[in-house]
């Protein structure tokens, strides 16, 4: 029995007479990885500020951890955990002065703390680097950081923004692999990129194009479903605003990985 | 020629366009004239007096009358003893305590000059100099009636004037130059260190670095559009420090603004210097900000005469431009001197300024670091 | 054909972090040249010695057949330069960027207004537009107009499609592809390594060294191994298993697959038999043709 973390139902988001959000429909269970896709402007932003507490729908229904995205704002920010990559850790503050910070943010208790803290340095192969400051630390480890510091209170839901965008090929799968680890703990990961190739990592994706979700399925139905061989190519066919019902075929001849 | 016209043209653009920019090259400097110079010419009604009349003749109860009947001043208290003078001060009603001499009339009669005592609260500078100037003009009415009876011209009461609190006060006059110099040093320096670290927060400043512009078009493109800004700022000042206050210029007009540009041009060129030593916008602000204002204010002879501090802070102001442009502005303004006794100062701010864009030119990095 | 860029053995420090060590490489004319690496590779450093923006420590660069020390000045008028985050006044218009940029070369948009129509005229509709409030696509195509505006010789563009939808970015692809018809060299730079086949020539670079150059093409056939995907409904298990297997020799995550290298270059029975064992029934394995991002990978790998 899949549990829902997230359910939207009739989501609408109006900022004036403009409909950033229009009735939005999906849901996302615990431990999937989700990946939350569209084009700039499509509304991607308007929808995860509601889908952590931060702005109220128009209209519709949205539960967040079981919570409601009208009244319980404040336990949906308790119940989510963000990361993006340009910001998460306080650059000038060490390791550990950035843990004990979030921590604290999120209550959790000063014992709770310090044993978070080895577990986390041993995990990460990290003690050398207990005591450094975050600027000095190579990119890969200051990711991967900031996603064990997103994940430290045990939230139902993580949301992360292009989280291995622009880093090496091999701490990118290290990263992936931490992602699946902490799926397999059940917590839901949502992610947004612009980069299709991070999007094929997930369990399921969503292609949002002018305040709609335009398409909903497993990387692999998806591709199947448009006859094409990287997800890339199938957001190109139908995440172009204006491109709805699909065009023809648009050609493709470059040769892609896979 | 035409490169560079086109980078000018773009400041202006990016001048125009941000409201807050004109904002504070344009709103600020005029209110702050009006807040200060409204401040310093309050007017005075009903201000309290107490007398110390150690005479008691004729002539010191007419000088009484003249001055409380005056309409500026109400008596608070007549005093008996020298010592009451502590008291009535901590009272607080009383902002002056005017005291005859002994024998003030007789003195007056028989050798023709006879001393008055003006203690004015020096807690309340603006309101103490109002008090004292008003009572010495009253005074000197009063010498000038009682001449012509007595036909004796040589008569003269003296006042002595003291203040109770802060003894070193200065001419009111001293703040609305005062506030012109630091204005404009700190809206230039400021403007112009912004508008570079911008460009360079904002990346275009490798692209225009990759360009055909050379550092001193650069720099010249970022001065001159905020130069025509500040000058016409200075007219706005100077006119309302005229029309509303009454400031005169008593000097020559064109050399007062052919100044004000040597200064501004220096302010300028100060915040290029500023832009090329900090690393963004904040830095910047901050610099100009901090950097200038509170030297400015405290060291160049704007609110504390320089000849009482101690020697230390006598030479670092000496590197502070606004103390000689304070000089230059108040010889011209109020003084009315002219180039002959004011060259010093100048030639001072001309190699200020040929020194900064000396320096700033070599410190534009063709490069990044 | 004479080389664009020249350049052998430049090195460049910070402090004591080594950006750039012992570059070596050769641009010809009219292609486009990718530096593809991650965040910190050193790219930027790059591309800031060949635009004449900084000094290597050491080595030799010649650019359009200039010195990068002494002719700045000369080399400069011929290069557009399209930094990492784009370069644009934001409180000025579209038109009004494009026009200043024209101008401070020396140009008019008129004048080479065929050079960049192609891509300007998607930005035209709103030339009236402050840049600050366009799209992130609609930037980058102003950004690049504004490079080309004096029609240079050498475009280099440090990392254009960054923070920018998959949609405009194929554009920008295409649109540089057409670039070369007007004789123009590119030199790009992107963390993406999918984006490297759309490239003539690219550099693997990582740690401020250059791992592999050549053709795409080359650069994927250059993997030593046969490569396998290996999927599975539970991904994380079945990495943690693919690796404890005796005959793995790699095993990576990729998109919704798992690629694998085996010791023998096979897969056998042995190897269901094994994932069965430990309780992994649904694996479809298949041999495929490695991509970039395996290939460097791999020379990662070699060079740790």
């Amino acid at each position: 029995m899949k549990i829902q973390v997230i359910t939207v139902k009739n989501l609408v988001k109006k900022f004036g007479s403009f409909v950033a959000n229009d009735n939005l429909n999906f849901e996302v269970f615990g431990g999937e990885i989700f990946g939350f896709l569209g084009a700039n402007g499509a509304g991607k932003t308007t929808t995860i500020r509601i889908l952590s507490g931060l702005s109220k729908p128009t209209s519709g229904e949205v539960k967040v951890a079981g919570f409601d995205a009208y009244r319980q704002t404040e336990q949906i920010k308790k119940n989510i955990g963000y990361m993006c990559q340009k910001f998460s850790l306080y650059e000038d503050l060490t390791v550990k002065e950035n843990i004990i910070l979030y921590g604290g943010i999120y209550g959790l208790t000063k014992s709770l703390i310090k044993e978070r803290i080895a577990e986390l340095l041993a995990k990460l192969r990290f003690q050398e680097y207990e005591n450094r400051i975050i600027a000095d630390l190579p990119l890969g480890l200051r990711q991967k950081l900031a996603f064990s510091v997103a994940v430290l209170h045990e939230p139902k839901i993580v949301f992360l923004d292009e989280p291995t965008g622009g880093v090496d090929p091999i701490t990118r799968r290290q990263f992936w692999e931490m992602i699946y680890e902490t799926a397999a703990r059940g917590i839901t990961l949502f992610v947004t990129t612009h980069y299709m190739d991070e999007a094929e990592y997930c369990d399921r994706i969503s292609i949002m194009s002018e305040g709609k979700i335009v398409a909903l399925d497993t990387p692999e139905n998806l591709k199947k479903q448009y006859n094409t061989a990287t997800i890339e190519e199938v957001f190109i066919k139908i995440a172009r605003p204006g491109s709805l019902h699909p065009h023809p075929p648009v050609p493709f001849s470059q040769e892609r990985r896979g | 020629m035409k490169r560079f016209l086109g980078f000018v043209k773009k400041e202006f653009l990016h001048i125009f366009r941000d409201y807050r920019t004109l904002f504070i090259l344009f709103g600020i400097p005029a209110a702050q004239i009006l807040i200060f110079g409204y401040a310093v010419s309050m007017d005075i009604k009903n201000a309290g007096v107490a007398i110390l009349d150690l005479s008691h003749d004729e002539i010191t109860q007419k000088l009484t009358d003249k001055i409380i009947s005056s309409g500026f001043f109400k008596r608070t208290e007549n005093l008996l003893h020298y010592n009451d003078i502590d008291n009535v001060f901590k009272k607080g009603k009383t902002k002056a305590v005017i005291i005859f001499e002994e024998g003030f009339g007789k003195r007056l009669y028989s050798e023709g000059k006879a001393s008055l005592s003006i203690i004015a609260d020096g807690s309340e500078p603006n309101v103490a100099t109002l008090v004292t100037n008003y009572t010495i003009a009253i005074v000197n009415d009063f010498t000038m009636e009682l001449a012509v009876p007595a036909l004796n011209n040589s008569i003269r009461i003296q006042p002595e004037v003291k203040m109770f609190y802060n003894p070193n006060l200065k001419s009111h006059f001293m703040f609305v130059p005062g506030v012109i110099t630091l204005i404009l040093i700190l809206i230039c320096a400021l403007m112009t260190s912004v508008t570079i670290t911008r460009e360079k927060e904002f990346g275009t400043m490798e692209v225009l670095l990759v360009s055909p512009l050379r550092p001193i078009q650069i720099i010249l493109g970022k001065v001159i559009p905020y130069f025509i800004l500040s000058f016409i700022n200075v007219l706005l000042i100077l006119a309302l420090s005229w029309f509303v206050f009454g400031l005169p210029v008593k000097g020559s007009i064109i050399l007062l603004l052919a100044e004000c540009m040597l200064y501004i041009l220096m302010s300028l060129t100060l915040g290029i210097l500023i832009s090329t030593v900090s690393k963004n916008m904040q830095q910047a602000i901050f610099i100009s900000l901090i950097g200038l204002m509170l030297p400015t204010i405290l060291l160049s002879g704007f609110i504390f005469p320089i000849e009482n501090m101690p020697k230390v802070y006598d030479y670092v102001s000496m590197i502070l431009p606004p103390r000689y442009f304070i000089v230059i502005i108040k010889n011209i303004m109020i003084k009315g001197t002219g180039l002959i006794y004011i060259w010093k100062e100048t030639l001072i701010l001309i190699v200020m300024t040929l020194f900064f864009i000396g320096l700033s030119v070599r410190k534009f990095k063709i490069r990044l670091e | 054909m004479q080389n664009v860029i020249e350049s052998s053995g430049i090195s460049k420090n910070f402090g004591t972090t080594k950006a750039l060590n012992d570059i070596s490489f050769s641009v010809n004319e009219s292609e486009v040249f990718g530096f593809i690496g991650p965040d910190g590779a050193g790219k930027t450093t790059l591309f800031r010695i060949i635009t004449t923006l900084m000094l290597p420590d050491e080595g030799e660069i010649k650019v359009l057949g200039m010195n990068c020390t002494t002719d700045y000045k000369e080399l400069r008028k011929n290069i557009g330069y399209m930094p990492g985050r784009f370069s644009l006044y934001q409180d000025l218009t579209v038109e009004e960027n494009l026009n200043f940029y024209a101008t401070v070369f020396g140009t008019t948009v008129e004048e080479n207004y065929e050079l960049i129509s192609d891509i300007y005229s998607h930005i035209e509709p709103f030339k009236k537009r402050l840049a600050g409030k366009l799209s992130g696509g609609m930037k980058q195509k102003l950004a690049l107009s504004c490079a080309l505006i004096h029609k240079p010789k050498l475009l280099v563009l440090d990392e254009p499609t960054t923070g920018v939808d998959a949609v405009s970015r194929s554009e920008f692809w295409d649109m540089l592809g057409k670039l070369r018809q007007h004789n123009i060299t590119i030199i790009v730079s992107t963390p993406y390594m999918d984006e490297a086949m759309r490239c003539d020539k690219v550099a693997l670079i990582q740690d401020g060294k250059i791992l592999a150059i050549d053709a795409p093409q080359k650069i994927r056939d250059g993997f030593s191994r046969k490569l396998f995907t290996v999927k599975s409904v539970e991904k994380y298990k079945l990495i943690n298993t693919l690796r404890k297997y005796p005959m793995t020799l790699t095993a990576y995550p990729f998109g919704d697959s798992v690629h694998v290298t085996f010791i023998n270059d096979m897969v056998d029975n042995s190897l269901f038999d094994y994932l069965i064992k430990e309780g992994i029934s649904d694996v479809v394995v298949q041999e495929t043709k490695a991509g970039i991002e395996d290939r460097f990978l791999e020379l990662m790998n070699k060079t740790e």
